[in-house]
């Protein structure tokens, strides 16, 4: 199981164990991470589980959906994602993912 | 009650009537809060609805299709591509030679440029700022009710708040500030949605004319005083890509009519709806008063239950089958946001009125997708402050009679509720 380090805006950390088929979105929210809203649930149609990966093994690729919405941040960086679109499987290595300053 | 609820719109029974002889978009049912067991049957029998005429009944130009399933809402909002924001997000086509250009109503890249040049008079650093004037304001105008007396809440509180604030927000002269809630209203009173109470096509252009030369003056002398000010307007002046708007008066026009409407008819009927819903529901009410640590979710619920837009429409660009539904190419497809907020399948007990709900903030009243409200955190942040400064001050509010609910299929909301503020013991 990978372990996530979620590193909130204000440098707080929060280590993590990830659950092979839960999102890192969901992990988040289970463990009452603050920093990520998911307004709708996961279905990448919102923008409010916007991370940046650090550090993280092999990602799944943006998909066109999550790239439209990661598209009107202003804050938007070269490591941007949606932490709803990614998948925690027992392969994947450790994870560290900063939150950003706001999520709109 | 249900058959007397339903014979006050003056209109056919929702459930025994045909489903074609119903016009979904008549906005009556909104006037008379009648509304929800047509999209309840809709989304039983008819998830993806056609109507062959458009709002107005048989005959009128509009034919379009009805959303009313969350789902299904969500799914048509991802695909911007196969639903497209063009040419209006009103139910009704442009009207002829208004063609205003607004970036809601365009696709990317277009709607991308425009959007992200507006959007940072809602960023982090703005929001601290806009808190505490938020907040100064608030108190100033709680502080000038009259307690034990009845008043209507939408012009002393709703309207106010919600018209100095947009003010604000355009470095609007606050003296005026009641063209803006006369240009918002205009913006949406369409005669062809409201029943023909709303103005005509000519009045409605003589105003909105008004309205762009005010703003064309005020681009002028902002542009003249170029102090740091993170304003909407200075925000379109300093990005290369919207620098030259002002040029272009159909596009400053729409642009203009999308955030004034944007940031005034929504938190204001929010800021309303949320005391009529806890009238309604006192152990809500009881709830809130236990734990205050209940606002921000109180706030969710509160504009999803509101849900102040019903709508908005798309266009499609092709043939494309939703939920076993063939949608042709150009048809009119209608989310009824008002609906999926109410979708049992997405949201448990969806027509009650729960403050604590788990999930709170996935609901539909700000849209999903690239279209998404922008504004969605300045108003939470409002009605936020409004009900911490309401219960620092009053013990309850009571509702004096029943409201006055707008006429409108693109706005739900209020002229008036009469209330009494009952002072803390």
């Amino acid at each position: 199981m990978p372990v996530i380090t979620f590193i909130e805006f204000d440098g707080t950390e929060h280590q993590v164990d990830g659950e092979s088929g839960m999102t890192v979105m969901e992990t988040a929210m289970k463990h009452n991470v603050p920093g990520i809203d998911a307004d709708c649930g996961g279905s990448a149609v919102c923008g409010t589980c916007h991370c940046f990966v650090e550090t993280a093994g092999e990602l799944p690729e943006v998909e066109p959906q999550e790239e439209s919405m990661l598209g009107l941040r202003p804050d938007r960086e070269s490591n941007s994602r949606l932490s709803c679109q990614l998948q925690i499987s027992d392969q994947m290595s450790d994870m560290t993912v900063r939150l950003p300053e706001f999520q709109m | 009650m249900n058959q007397a609820v339903r014979q006050r719109d003056g209109l056919p029974d929702p459930l025994a009537t045909p489903l074609e002889q119903l016009d979904v978009a008549d906005p009556r049912r909104f006037e008379h809060d009648t509304w929800q067991p047509l999209f309840e049957r809709l989304r039983r029998e008819s998830p993806v609805h056609y109507q062959s005429y458009g709002p107005g009944g048989p005959g009128a130009e509009g034919d379009f299709f009805s959303i009313t399933r969350y789902q299904d809402i969500v799914e048509v909002e991802k695909n911007w591509e196969a639903f497209s924001s063009e040419p209006s997000i009103a139910i009704l086509d442009p009207e002829p030679d208004m063609s205003v250009q607004m970036f809601i109503s365009t696709d990317p890249p277009l709607h991308d440029d425009q959007r992200r040049a507006v959007q940072g008079v809602v960023a982090p650093k703005n929001l601290q700022e806009f808190e505490v004037l938020i907040r100064q304001r608030t108190q100033e105008t709680l502080d000038s009710l009259p307690v034990g007396e009845t008043f209507n809440w939408v012009d002393r509180v709703s309207i106010d708040l919600t018209t100095k604030m947009l003010a604000t927000l355009f470095d609007f002269p606050q003296e005026q500030r009641q063209l803006l809630t006369h240009w918002s209203d205009t913006a949406t009173s369409d005669a062809r949605i409201t029943a023909g109470r709303g103005l005509s096509i000519e009045e409605r252009r003589v105003i909105m004319i008004e309205m762009l030369e005010f703003f064309t003056k005020l681009w002028h002398q902002h542009q003249a005083d170029d102090r740091e000010s993170f304003d909407l307007i200075r925000m379109l002046q300093r990005d290369p890509k919207t620098a030259n708007m002002v040029d272009d008066p159909l596009s400053y026009m729409g642009n203009l009519m999308l955030l004034i409407v944007g940031g005034n008819d929504t938190t204001r009927n929010s800021m309303t709806g949320g005391v009529l819903h806890l009238y309604d529901n006192p152990e809500e009410f009881a709830k809130l008063k236990a734990n205050p640590g209940l606002i921000p979710s109180m706030v969710s619920e509160i504009i999803r239950y509101q849900t102040p837009l019903p709508h908005m429409r798309r266009t499609a660009t092709r043939d494309v089958e939703l939920n076993g539904t063939l949608i042709p190419k150009g048809s009119r497809v209608v989310l009824w946001y008002i609906s999926g907020n109410r979708d049992s399948d997405a949201i448990a007990n969806a027509d009650q009125f729960i403050i604590d709900r788990p999930n709170v903030r996935n609901h539909l009243s700000f849209g999903m997708g690239i279209h998404r409200c922008m504004g969605n955190r300045l108003a939470e942040m409002q009605l936020r402050i409004v009900w911490e400064e309401i219960l620092q001050r009053f013990d309850r509010i009571e509702v004096m009679g029943p409201p006055v609910r707008t006429c409108n299929s693109f706005v739900r909301g209020y002229h008036e509720l009469p209330v009494r503020l009952h002072p803390l013991v």
